[in-house]
């Protein structure tokens, strides 16, 4: 997942979609974000590449419907709805994810543990 | 001597009599009774009203102190059943050199303590010596046990004797308006004990000339504990139960708004007045009475220019037209607190100005001399040096600074409360202690506590308690009561401490964990 500026970005994604929860008067998720282009990369625990600012789940509420749609922690979310969200600030993030309209966020999210299944798959594919 | 105070006096001559004590008996647990429910806290105010007759038939005892007793006066505080107060003559000449008078009722309840606590300690020997005088011959030889009995007897009255002195053996310090509900009960008691005591013993043993010299030092014995334990309740009565705290004295001062709040224990009205004064005395700054008021130029703007004229001839709406001007004062656009506001910024101004020129001058001159040491005395001949006491050289540094001194604390209105005298002997006191000139300042540059300024105000110690409670009741909720001066007065409002229920919350000190934090974390 390391991040050339100017190439594109290739990752294994996984597709999560949540519905929000209705709380009183707000619609919330059940998970925290950090990171983003106006944070330091370098305290990012859950990053493997430290100079990466991309948004990263950091901590999932139990038995909040993040943690029922399969969101993990540590997980880089790549797009929002359609939003990129390699390339934003903390608060368009933020923004992106608890608009008041949407009922349903469909996330594209990517973990070191993907990348795995996936060569793992792909190596136990090609013996023959 | 409970009640209000002319009662209180019938009651104790009463207590002579025999055939009254039943009457005694039975009022002593009215009061006590009484006293019981005020200490548990009850809302509900005893107030002793004399439903019985109080001057029985058989009372008839013409004494000489009924005269004195019977007013409404005074009794002192801060001794007991088994004090003697201190009647120094010098005392009593120094209280005549005040101007409140001296008034001999002061002392009676003191002698009366007194005199009851001598008869008190009297009696266990006398009660002894007495058959020995008497019927010597016809006693019954008592052995060792007898002295055994000596022994602890002497040891007793020797406790009862040292114990008396360390308590209760004080100088008054106040009088109050009523008298002191718990001492009196204690006296009585021991009058009690003593009298029963007395007339068992009269019966029992002076008239059958009773042989059992054992029984005798054995109820001489019994006489001495039962005195131990109403001391012990003396003692809880009046020194420990007002310990803990229980309520919490707001005291207002009437003319400044000076405040504290103090926490006090079960007291009496009375009593906690007297405590209360205690403390003005050092905690509250001096009352200055020229520090007060708005200077007249902000505030004599007032009410310029608004004449009512009544048109309908006799029509008297005299409320009618007040209230007019007041509606129409208060619509006037006023600029006084402008007035105030520059006024009080130039004032201060002024002061730190005058504060400044003072420090400087109080520290020049004190660096016009020095203390003389020993070894220097003999010093160089050709250069004799003038050797000067505290004294004089207070008087050779005080000229530089007089001036300096004199404008400020005319500029903060304390000219009335520091004479040159008191200056001067202040400044000899510095010098003789090795004073800085900021220590020599401290009294001059804050208002200190009204006991600084004793010896100035030698009329003042007469306070006038007003209160809409009887002033033997105990204090409880929402009591307001006030201490009057001529000119000024306290306010004291009463409420009760909080209860606090004190929970517990163990922490494991493995416990404490930590984690570096993303630089923002939101949650979605």
């Amino acid at each position: 997942m390391s991040f050339v500026p100017g190439m594109p970005v290739s990752v294994v994604v996984e597709r999560i979609e949540i519905k929000k929860l209705c709380q009183g008067d707000n619609l919330i998720l059940g998970f925290s974000i950090g990171g983003g282009i106006d944070q330091d990369p370098g305290q990012n625990p859950f990053s493997e590449d430290k100079s990466d600012k991309g948004i990263y789940v950091t901590r999932i509420t139990p038995g909040g419907p993040a943690q029922d749609a399969g969101l993990r922690m540590g997980d880089k979310i790549m797009q929002v709805n359609g939003w990129d969200m390699t390339v934003v600030t903390h608060d368009q993030a933020r923004k992106r994810l608890t608009k008041k309209n949407e009922c349903v966020v469909r996330l594209l999210v990517t973990r070191k543990s993907l990348e795995q299944a996936v060569k793992h798959s792909m190596g136990s594919c090609q013996r023959p | 001597m409970d009640n209000e105070s002319q009662y209180s006096g019938y009651s104790y001559k009463s207590s002579h009599s025999r055939s009254s004590r039943k009457h005694r008996e039975r009022r002593d647990r009215h009061r006590s009774k009484s006293r019981d429910s005020s200490s548990r806290g009850d809302k509900s105010v005893t107030i002793q009203t004399p439903g019985e007759p109080l001057l029985d038939a058989e009372s008839t005892r013409g004494d000489d102190r009924d005269d004195n007793w019977g007013e409404t006066t005074t009794v002192v505080t801060g001794t007991s059943e088994h004090s003697i107060s201190n009647e120094d003559l010098t005392r009593v000449t120094k209280d005549l050199e005040e101007s409140t008078p001296l008034e001999c009722k002061r002392f009676v309840g003191p002698a009366l303590g007194g005199c009851l606590s001598f008869f008190a300690l009297v009696t266990p020997l006398a009660f002894l010596i007495l058959p020995q005088v008497l019927w010597r011959d016809a006693l019954e030889p008592c052995g060792t046990p007898c002295e055994g009995l000596y022994v602890s007897l002497a040891f007793k009255l020797l406790v009862l004797l040292i114990s008396s002195w360390a308590l209760f053996l004080r100088p008054p310090r106040a009088t109050l308006p009523r008298f002191f509900v718990f001492r009196c009960l204690l006296m009585v008691l021991v009058f009690l004990f003593v009298a029963s005591y007395w007339l068992f013993y009269g019966v029992r043993v002076l008239e059958p000339r009773e042989r059992d010299y054992r029984g005798i030092v054995e109820y001489a014995a019994s006489l001495v504990d039962a005195l131990l334990f109403i001391q012990y309740l003396a003692l809880v009565l009046l020194e420990v139960r007002h310990l803990q705290p229980a309520f919490c004295l707001k005291v207002v001062r009437s003319t400044d708004g000076a405040s504290k709040f103090y926490n006090v224990g079960h007291l009496s009205i009375q009593r906690a007045a007297v405590w209360v004064l205690d403390r003005y005395y050092s905690d509250f700054s001096v009352y200055n009475p020229a520090l007060l008021n708005l200077p007249k130029s902000i505030l004599s703007k007032k009410m310029t220019g608004f004449k009512v004229y009544s048109l309908d001839g006799n029509t008297n709406n005299s409320t009618g037209q007040s209230r007019a001007m007041i509606a129409a004062a208060a619509r006037r656009r006023d600029n006084s607190h402008n007035e105030f506001y520059y006024e009080e910024a130039e004032m201060d101004r002024r002061v730190r100005k005058r504060k400044a020129r003072l420090v400087v001058a109080v520290e020049e001159a004190f660096t016009h001399i020095k203390r003389l040491h020993e070894e220097e005395v003999a010093s160089s001949p050709k250069h004799p040096r003038e050797v000067m006491d505290p004294r004089e050289a207070a008087q050779a540094i005080f000229a530089p600074m007089a001036r300096a001194m004199q404008k400020y604390l005319r500029t903060t209105r304390q000219q009335a409360f520091h004479s040159m005298e008191s200056i001067l002997t202040h400044l000899q006191f510095c010098i003789t202690h090795n004073m800085t000139p900021k220590a020599f300042l401290e009294r001059y540059l804050s208002p200190g506590p009204t006991m600084q300024y004793q010896q100035q105000n030698g009329r003042g110690r007469q306070w006038t308690l007003v209160s809409e409670e009887p002033v033997t009741s105990a204090l409880r909720q929402g009591l307001v009561f006030s201490l009057r001066r001529l000119d000024f007065s306290l306010v004291v409002t009463v409420t009760p401490l909080p209860f606090l229920r004190l929970g517990e919350e163990f922490i494991d000190p493995k416990s404490h964990k930590f984690v570096m934090r993303l630089q923002s974390e939101t949650s979605v």
